[in-house]
């Protein structure tokens, strides 16, 4: 069965996992070949525009389309008035509440910049005119802006992420040093590059949909929820996706509205949402604040830490970003208490966004270490070392791997840290101030299971089937190492097929937790389809191997040899052809054996379920990194700019190091952009974020980005993958803006504790 | 779908001809007059194309000064050996303007009519109420978020800032716009909002840009423009200043200065007050920072653009030092 027309990739230099090859799919997209969701040619589609609320809270009472709907072209215009049938569709955790009907264009408006209508046209030009003629009446209700809204209060507690050990109260109370300070950062977006969007078309009662996905199964789930379809039913098709950093992960509102309408209109239906649409359609990280008070002593050990965060979170889902994620686990002390709390706001639900959590978190104690370091007059290297966790003090569990020493002092070497001089302003030239700061930062391993798929062709090249998904960080690459690795054949031999829920289930592109999982099920899978291959050979009645007396044979090099190198070899189109096999498929998954039913195995590909936290098993397991930076400040002016940076990461063993460095890179400079310039900038009287651009908001261009070193000091870590890999793909944000804070306290002796750091936080 | 005709124009004249029309528009670049067609702002029946029209796009320069055809890219002017030479606070104000790929499209014309970035202005859906889309409708940003909103030259109806950089520039070497039948100064063609923020220029119905002309002068050639703001590259300026300077022969007495100051004020703004209190005197770090603070008189902030009125007279100051050869 042929599922995907497979795609080839170039050529390698080293092959096998931990090789430096380049991007299996980067010339196609760099040539424009690779083909993105809202490019599939799909014939007959209409399409179909968002009309989103202009108020923050309130009731759509009416919606007049009378002359939308006369409008030329205009198919369709779908109102909260519409009937769409659908159902309320599980969460992340499978859990599904019993029938719940869904409305994805609400009466009930929440947030400014919410859908509560869409217009189908003929072509998208004639659809974007069409809804500028709705006419929409609200009732408006009292709403609360953001954060800093003074009807926000104090919000809810958390539980479930409160933390403590010791007696951090009393532990503070009686520290002779004692700082406390609040941390704050602003309301952020993905902005991904590729905006978001689908394509949906219905054959009969069979749904498929073209859409960027981070998580194919995920979605395909979701979708079949919402229309009451067996999951069969459903295609998500994404091989290439144009950036998602959390962003794509579930479907979304605007994703059934399209699908719905499709199915109203018995035709192809594409939405491509606006760049302001993709401000509202999601939600990115909310805004935190919290407070963080170290009790330490005179010599810098630390005796207390309590920590008291809270994030934004829309009226109608309480999501935590949960400020006290790294916290508890970046230094030794045995005195501990932290608690988060969410407090509504009129906002769209706040996302995933690259780091979720551990990212606020560590700015804001990565931040405090460095102040209490100030405090005592002691250097910030020296009091993290000092205050070295060797061991998880929150689970008592021994870590897996973490070598966030050898990061601090092999980066603090690379970078020349020992030449620092300690003083606030005491580095200058001219009118530039210089300072240096350190970040550290730290994200869990997650672990997923995943299957696979191993098809070895009559013409001797082998496949390997996923519906895991690359958005860019590298699957495609890295699972072509893997087979080349476990089966024996050269990466010149592999074609990866992914991107498509028809494909095995994996785990999600997520929580950096998708290379990790899918490797191993590549790996096993590989694997299993040599050992079939050989034991075909060794067996089978046509195999030229049954004369040559072996019991065993080897596959290298993409030939299958008697063992001594001697006797008879055969390439694997050789062997193929004398076996009269066109094909041999071999699929696998690192489900454990209780739960291969087909119902286990679907809940395990389309829900959290069955991710296993970092301290699941005996061991706590993390990603570490440690972020030296260099802020050249303005003094009279109070620009910012990174001049320099050494990051050095224990992520594990590296699949691939030349695409982890650039998953690397690309989180730092992600950093970048949040310690300098990212901030949603919301309007207090009607809730809406007003720089819903990238002209206004900004991420960094080329020029803001200095020459990034990147060190790599982790070793295999077996507890956390099959592969020994750690996750790579968010620890790299974490840390970068406290650093470049510190370094900026260091250059100005300015503590700035509220993100972006803005010229006139300076001035 | 909004359909709109796009005509090329055959001359000049024709294209005067066609822009009275009502709803018709000169398209030079492009680059601001389909952002605002995207943003719902500008709703154009007809676009006028000269972006072809032969010699609108010639730079000459001798000793007279510069001329700019209104058609000529900013990228070109920006990299013309000979207006860096002239005038290097021109070059610097393009080059340090926008991304490489807008200034290789857009215009020098179409430059300085570019309108305000004011984001309430940019989203009629979401903020009906804009003095300058719709006189009378009131002001959105008063009460908002106005960090990039200006501090001179406001008034209660309209706190929007000219973004520009080059009518900065163009604006301290009393450059003259070049309209066929009338001259107007740079000065004079950009007005204040005063009561009508909906009137920005001078140019009247049929007028096109033919170019702009400046003549040499020896501050023009000791000058600079220097723009301030977060992001590196590609933003739009927090505050920058244009700077000419002539010594008398002693080398230290200021014998010609030029200063305007974009990002902070309703439209290209000459600070006359701090040229006037530095000529005949020597430039000293401290009488220029003094001096800086004078164009800072009559300011009006709202709190978010507070610091613009600190920041600006420390970009002046800058910028006349460096020039000065004392930074
Ligand atoms: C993202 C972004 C960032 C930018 N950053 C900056 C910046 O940092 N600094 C800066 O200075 N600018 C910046 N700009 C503005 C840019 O410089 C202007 O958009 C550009 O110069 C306009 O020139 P154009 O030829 O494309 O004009 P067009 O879009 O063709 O025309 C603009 C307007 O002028 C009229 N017009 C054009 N030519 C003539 C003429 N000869 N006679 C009469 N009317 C005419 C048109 O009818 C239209 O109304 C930025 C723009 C964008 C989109
Ligand atoms: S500042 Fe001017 S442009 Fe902005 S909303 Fe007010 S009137 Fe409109």
């Amino acid at each position: 069965m042929t599922i995907m027309e497979p795609r080839k990739h170039g050529s390698a230099s080293d092959g096998l996992v931990g090789g430096r090859l380049s991007r299996f799919e980067g010339r196609m997209k760099i040539t424009g070949a690779a083909t993105y969701a809202l490019e599939y040619p799909v014939e007959g589609v209409a399409h179909a525009v968002l009309v989103q609320s202009t108020i923050a809270a309130g009731r759509v009472t009416s919606i007049d389309t009378s002359a939308a709907l006369a409008a030329p072209g205009v198919l369709l215009v779908l109102t909260p008035e519409d009937e769409l049938g659908l159902m309320t569709a599980s969460d992340w955790y499978g859990n599904r509440p019993e029938n719940q009907p869904y409305f994805p264009l609400p009466r009930e408006v929440s947030y400014n910049g919410q859908s509560i209508a869409a217009v189908v046209a003929e072509s998208r030009e004639l659809a974007v005119e069409a809804a500028k003629l709705l006419r929409i009446a609200y009732d408006e209700a009292p709403r609360v802006a953001d954060l800093y809204d003074p009807a926000a209060g104090k919000g809810k507690l958390m539980e479930n992420l409160s933390a403590g050990w010791g007696d951090a109260e009393a532990a503070l109370a009686a520290s002779p040093v004692r700082i406390e300070a609040e941390y704050s950062t602003p309301r952020e977006y993905h902005v991904a590059m590729e905006p978001h969007g689908l394509t949906a078309r219905w054959d009969g009662d069979r749904l498929t949909v073209w859409e960027p996905s981070q998580w194919t199964h995920g979605m395909q789930r979701n979708y079949a929820e919402w229309f009451g379809l067996p999951l069969e039913n459903v295609q998500i098709v994404s091989p290439f996706i144009g950036g998602g950093f959390g962003s794509k992960g579930v479907a979304l509102a605007y994703g059934a509205v399209a699908a719905a309408a499709a199915r109203k209109l018995g035709r192809p239906v594409r939405l491509a949402l606006t760049r302001p649409q993709n401000f509202t359609s999601y939600g990115g990280r909310a805004a935190t604040r919290q407070t963080i008070a170290l009790g330490a002593t005179e010599d810098g050990v630390l005796q207390a830490i309590v920590h008291r965060g809270f994030n934004e979170t829309s009226t109608y889902a309480d999501v935590p970003e949960q400020t006290g994620a790294a916290t508890p686990i970046l230094y030794k002390v045995e005195n501990f208490s932290s608690q988060s709390r969410v407090v509504p706001v009129n906002v769209v639900s706040p996302g995933a966004l690259r780091g979720p959590g551990k990212n606020p978190s560590a700015f804001g104690i990565e931040c405090a270490i460095e102040e209490l370091a100030y405090k005592i007059g002691m250097d910030p290297l020296e009091l993290r070392l000092k205050n070295y966790a060797d061991h998880d003090y929150q689970s008592g569990k021994p870590w897996s791997t973490r070598r966030l020493r050898e990061a601090l002092t092999e980066g603090a070497d690379a970078f020349g840290w020992s030449k620092r001089s300690h003083a606030p302003r005491s580095m200058r030239e001219g009118r530039t101030l210089i300072g240096w700061g350190i970040g550290c930062g730290t994200f869990p391993v997650l672990r997923a299971p995943s299957a696979a798929m191993i098809r070895i062709l009559g013409n001797g090249r082998v496949e390997v089937v996923s519906g895991a998904i690359d958005m860019g960080q590298g699957t495609y690459t890295i699972l072509a190492q893997t087979a080349s690795e476990a089966f024996g054949v050269p990466v010149e031999q592999i074609d990866v097929v992914l991107g498509d829920s028809r494909l095995p289930g994996s785990a999600i592109a997520g929580g950096s937790m998708l290379a990790g999982s899918i490797t191993g099920a590549v790996h096993k899978t590989a694997a299993a389809a040599r050992d079939e291959l050989i034991g075909l050979a060794l067996n089978d009645p046509m195999s030229p191997f049954r004369d040559t007396g072996a019991n065993t044979l080897t596959v290298s090099e993409g030939r299958i040899s008697v063992p001594s190198g001697e006797g008879l070899s055969l390439d694997l189109a050789e062997l193929m052809a004398a076996l009269g096999r066109e094909e041999i498929e071999v699929t696998r998954n690192t489900l454990p054996d209780d739960a291969q039913g087909l119902t286990d195995q679907n809940n395990a590909w389309s829900s959290m379920a069955r991710v296993q936290g970092p301290t699941m098993g005996d061991y706590s397991m993390h990603s570490w990194c440690a972020h030296f930076a260099e802020v050249r400040v303005d003094e009279d002016f109070g620009t910012v700019r990174v001049s320099r940076m050494v990051s050095a990461f224990d992520c594990g063993r590296l699949y691939n190091p030349k695409m982890v460095e650039s998953q690397w890179r690309g989180g730092i400079i992600m950093g970048i952009g949040q310690a300098l310039f990212e901030e949603g900038h919301v309007d207090g009287r009607n809730g809406r974020t007003v720089n819903n651009n990238v002209g206004d908001y900004l991420v960094p261009t080329n020029a803001d980005i200095p020459d990034l070193q990147v060190i790599s000091v982790g070793v295999p870590d077996y507890e956390a993958s099959a592969l020994g890999g750690k996750g790579v793909g968010e620890v790299g944000i974490v840390g970068v803006a406290p650093a470049i804070a510190n370094a900026v306290f260091h250059a100005t002796g300015k503590r700035i504790r509220d993100l972006p750091l803005t010229l006139e936080k300076l001035i | 779908m909004r359909d709109f005709s796009y005509s090329r124009a055959a001359s000049l004249e024709d294209a005067r001809q066609a822009i009275l029309q009502p709803g018709a528009f000169v398209l030079a670049g492009g680059t601001t007059l389909l952002d605002l067609a995207k943003c719902g702002v500008t709703e154009p029946e007809t676009v006028v194309d000269i972006s072809h029209l032969a010699g609108l796009d010639a730079i000459t320069v001798d000793e007279e000064g510069v001329t700019i055809g209104a058609i000529a890219r900013m990228s070109a002017v920006a990299d013309h050996p000979g207006v860096q030479a002239a005038f290097p606070a021109i070059s610097e104000s393009l080059s340090l303007a926008a991304s490489a790929q807008l200034r290789n499209m857009a215009t020098i014309g179409g430059n300085l009519l570019q309108r305000t970035r004011c984001a309430y202005f940019r989203d009629p859906a979401a903020f009906p109420a804009c003095n300058k889309r719709v006189p009378g409708s009131g002001c959105s940003a008063i009460g908002g978020v106005t960090r990039n909103h200006a501090v001179l030259g406001v008034s209660d109806k309209c706190i929007a800032s000219y973004p520009g950089d080059l009518a900065v520039a163009l604006v301290a070497f009393d450059a003259v716009v070049d309209l066929g039948a009338r001259q107007v100064t740079v000065e004079d063609f950009f007005l204040p909002y005063g009561d009508a923020p909906e009137q920005e220029t001078v140019l009247r119905p049929g007028e096109v840009i033919l170019g702009v002309k400046i003549r040499a002068s020896a501050a023009g050639m000791k000058s600079t423009y220097l723009k301030v703001r977060d992001r590196q590259s590609y933003e739009f300026a927090a505050a920058s200043a244009a700077v000419g300077l002539e010594f008398e022969e002693d080398g230290v007495t200021v014998r010609d200065i030029r200063v305007a100051l974009g990002g902070v004020a309703s439209k290209p703004w000459r600070a006359r007050s701090v040229e006037q209190a530095l000529i005949g005197k020597p430039l000293e770090a401290e009488t220029v920072a003094w001096a800086a603070r004078l164009a800072m008189d009559g300011a009006v902030s709202y709190s978010d653009n507070l610091y613009k009125i600190e920041l600006a007279p420390r970009v002046i100051t800058r910028a006349i030092l460096t020039v000065g050869g004392l930074a």
